[in-house]
């Protein structure tokens, strides 16, 4: 150790980019292989929209085990959730969806979209209290809990509504594709696409600059330390809780509509995903988890395209291969 | 005593019940010889092995694996591609055990030792994608799997329910179907009591040490790594093992029967219900809820029917027999929570919950 005077800047850690790069050195190994320019925007862009819906689900999940060691098997019914309740609001208020008019259809989705994540948000809440605070610090018991809460919302969705297919059609503006060139892009995938980097910004810029994210931060790389300086961290945890299970929700409504249909399967079906991009991204880590998900995605679009029988099994190899070179993720963050 | 293992019932109560649904199973074929109760009795013998295999990870290594339906597929699928492809001979039975059971442990130690490299916490996530991964392989694979038709075929000609042994005996004609169903009966209490010899040795005794702490179980000097392996593989042979009878009790092995996450969660109830870390608690946990699952959702659709009759809201959906995993769940949280030792557990009169 240098010694260091009081006015020197603090060392900064070091600065770990490779990770970064690399869905984007990934897409450009893809070009020669896809071949034609065209399809390969479109390729990228779906990826990118897929990446960013994935990472809207899955942010919740990696900072609620990276703060308190909580292993959630039940994310996936907030996105089930958040979709449901989301055709409430859509179902009723059909005619506005179907308008051809931007504004219109802006104004019924962005109560959906807020209803669906005030429900799913209030459910984490139930959720946390009830299912996860008699069992902290018991990994067995964690995943025993919130799989039998898994199988109780999927259930109570099928009471609810019913076990068909709900159909979930996009607004009017939404559909269609711009036009440039011989390139098309989907709509809908850039407003997903907006939609995600609005909240990878929200995300980062709260953990950066506030003192909430200060102190979820520190959480997340020493809790007892937090609590030794007197902070309630399971008042903070209920709070991260709660924002994630609400983005989960908000992740529900925007798959659903990029499926066009809702079913309550698609929580369980989903999970499987957001535990692939967590466990690639490092348990805890916001930035890994959205490089996680976009690499996922992009295997699923590009390995679709090139070799159809492979994509069954594109994400385990991919996570096979992420953990072979990193073992603990991409970015290791939690010190346990 | 020898044949327990040393590791006798130790409860009155548990003895009366276990003592019951043995003897009830045992005589099956000559009490209830129609095809609903011996469907119902063998797979209680079925899935009580299944689950046994399943708490040896659960109960006695403190692992949660989400692919234990996978190996259980694995076995129904080798045998009913064997029997398929080949016919109905003892051969095929022969290769389909000779490939189905390696082909297993083979998965499970990649498995194990994949994750050994990567965090411990990641094994449950891990278990549970590459579980999925492997659904999706089998229903799409039709040319091998028969896809989400699954595969039928026919059993020697021994095991057929044409082929009668005694045409009368008491008023039950005991046929290749009785064979079957005692072949699958001695070949699930074998394997429970080679479960409870396996817990009860050294090794075993090794297992509960690092479920109580690893890290100090490896200060003691054993290689926890080699531990947990070999009881994975272990655990995923009988759970093929169980796969193999279960495919010929079927004559079919399907994504529903034998590969579905319905079923992962079917056993963790059961070792939940029965009790973890107790190999009786895998064979009551089988059998009271098979029993449940046969003859409790008969009495949810009466009582939905009643419902919906005397026009309650709500309550028709929720008592719907198809709704019956919604009040399986509320149970499971409810006894994970409130008795984490299970039946046996409550029989035995342990009620502080091992941690």
């Amino acid at each position: 150790m240098t010694d260091l005077a009081a006015t020197d800047a603090l060392p900064k850690p070091p600065r770990d980019l490779l990770p970064v790069f690399l869905p984007a050195i990934l897409a450009v190994a893809m070009l020669p292989l896809v071949g034609s320019g065209s399809s390969w925007v479109t390729l990228t862009v779906a990826s990118l929209a897929m990446g960013m819906m994935i990472f809207i689900m899955a942010s919740g999940l990696t900072l609620v085990f990276g703060l308190m060691d909580v292993l959630n098997f039940g994310h996936g019914a907030f996105i089930a959730v958040g979709a449901y309740v989301a055709t409430l609001v859509l179902l009723p208020l059909a005619g506005w969806v179907q308008a051809d008019s931007l504004w219109l259809n802006l104004a019924v989705l962005a109560p959906a979209a807020l209803a669906a994540m005030a429900v799913s948000g209030a459910l984490g809440l139930v959720v946390e209290r009830v299912l996860i605070l008699p069992v902290y610090g018991q990994h067995l018991k964690q995943i025993l809990m919130t799989t039998g809460g898994l199988i109780v919302a999927e259930q109570a969705l099928y009471a609810l509504w019913g076990p068909q297919i709900i159909p979930l059609p996009l607004p009017t503006s939404l559909r269609g594709s711009f036009i440039i060139g011989d390139i098309a892009i989907a709509k809908y995938r850039l407003l997903a696409m907006l939609v995600g980097l609005v909240v990878f910004a929200g995300i980062q810029l709260v953990l950066a600059r506030t003192k909430i994210g200060l102190l979820i931060r520190a959480g997340v790389e020493n809790r007892e330390m937090v609590e030794a300086l007197g902070y309630h961290i399971k008042r903070l945890f209920l709070g991260v809780f709660m924002v994630g299970s609400g983005l989960a929700g908000l992740g529900g409504i925007m798959w659903a509509l990029y499926r066009e249909q809702v079913h309550a399967s698609m929580g369980n079906d989903l999970t499987v995903l957001v535990f692939i991009v967590v466990i690639i991204g490092g348990l805890g880590s916001i930035g890994g988890c959205f490089i996680g998900a976009l690499l996922v995605a992009m295997v699923a679009n590009y390995g679709g395209f090139l070799v159809p029988k492979l994509a069954l099994v594109s994400n385990i190899l991919l996570m096979v291969a992420i953990l072979m070179w990193r073992p603990r993720g991409l970015y290791a963050v939690t010190s346990r | 005593m020898i044949i327990l293992s040393g590791d006798p019932p130790r409860s009155r109560a548990l003895s009366i019940l276990l003592i019951a649904i043995i003897v009830a199973l045992a005589a099956v074929p000559f009490l209830f010889p129609g095809a609903k109760a011996m469907n119902v009795a063998s797979k209680i013998c079925i899935f009580a092995a299944l689950v046994a295999s399943y708490d040896l990870l659960l109960g006695y290594t403190g692992t949660v694996s989400f692919a234990h339906t996978m190996f259980y597929g694995i076995g129904s699928y080798a045998i009913a591609i064997a029997l398929y492809g080949m016919g109905p001979s003892w051969a095929a039975i022969a290769v389909g055990i000779a490939v189905g059971l390696p082909l297993a442990a083979l998965l499970a130690l990649g498995i194990g030792l994949f994750s050994l490299r990567v965090e411990a916490i990641f094994f449950a996530m891990i278990t549970l994608a590459v579980a999925s991964a492997f659904l999706v392989l089998a229903s799409q694979l039709s040319w091998l799997t028969g896809g989400e038709d699954g595969r039928s075929f026919q059993l020697p000609e021994l095991l057929r329910p044409g082929t009668v042994f005694v045409k009368d005996f008491f008023g039950v004609s005991i046929n290749g179907r009785t064979l079957t169903y005692y072949i699958v009966f001695f070949a699930s209490a074998a394997m429970i009591l080679g479960l409870l010899r396996v817990v009860n040795s050294p090794f075993g005794r090794v297992l509960q040490a690092v479920r109580e702490n690893r890290f100090r179980a490896e200060a003691l000097g054993y290689r926890t790594v080699f531990h947990l392996t070999y009881a994975n593989c272990l655990a995923a042979v009988v759970a093929a093992s169980a796969g193999v009878l279960n495919a010929m009790w079927l004559r079919y092995a399907g994504p529903d029967t034998s590969l579905s996450f319905a079923i992962m969660l079917d056993i963790l109830l059961m070792v939940v219900i029965g009790g973890m870390g107790t190999m009786y608690g895998a064979v009551i946990g089988a059998a009271v809820f098979i029993l449940a699952q046969n003859y409790l959702q008969a009495l949810m659709g009466v009582a939905s029917n009643a419902a919906a009759e005397a026009g309650l809201p709500l309550l028709p959906g929720l008592l719907h027999p198809d709704r019956w995993l919604l009040w399986l769940g509320l149970l499971f949280v409810a006894s994970v929570y409130f008795f984490p030792t299970g039946i046996v557990g409550r029989l035995r009169g342990v009620t502080r919950p091992k941690s």
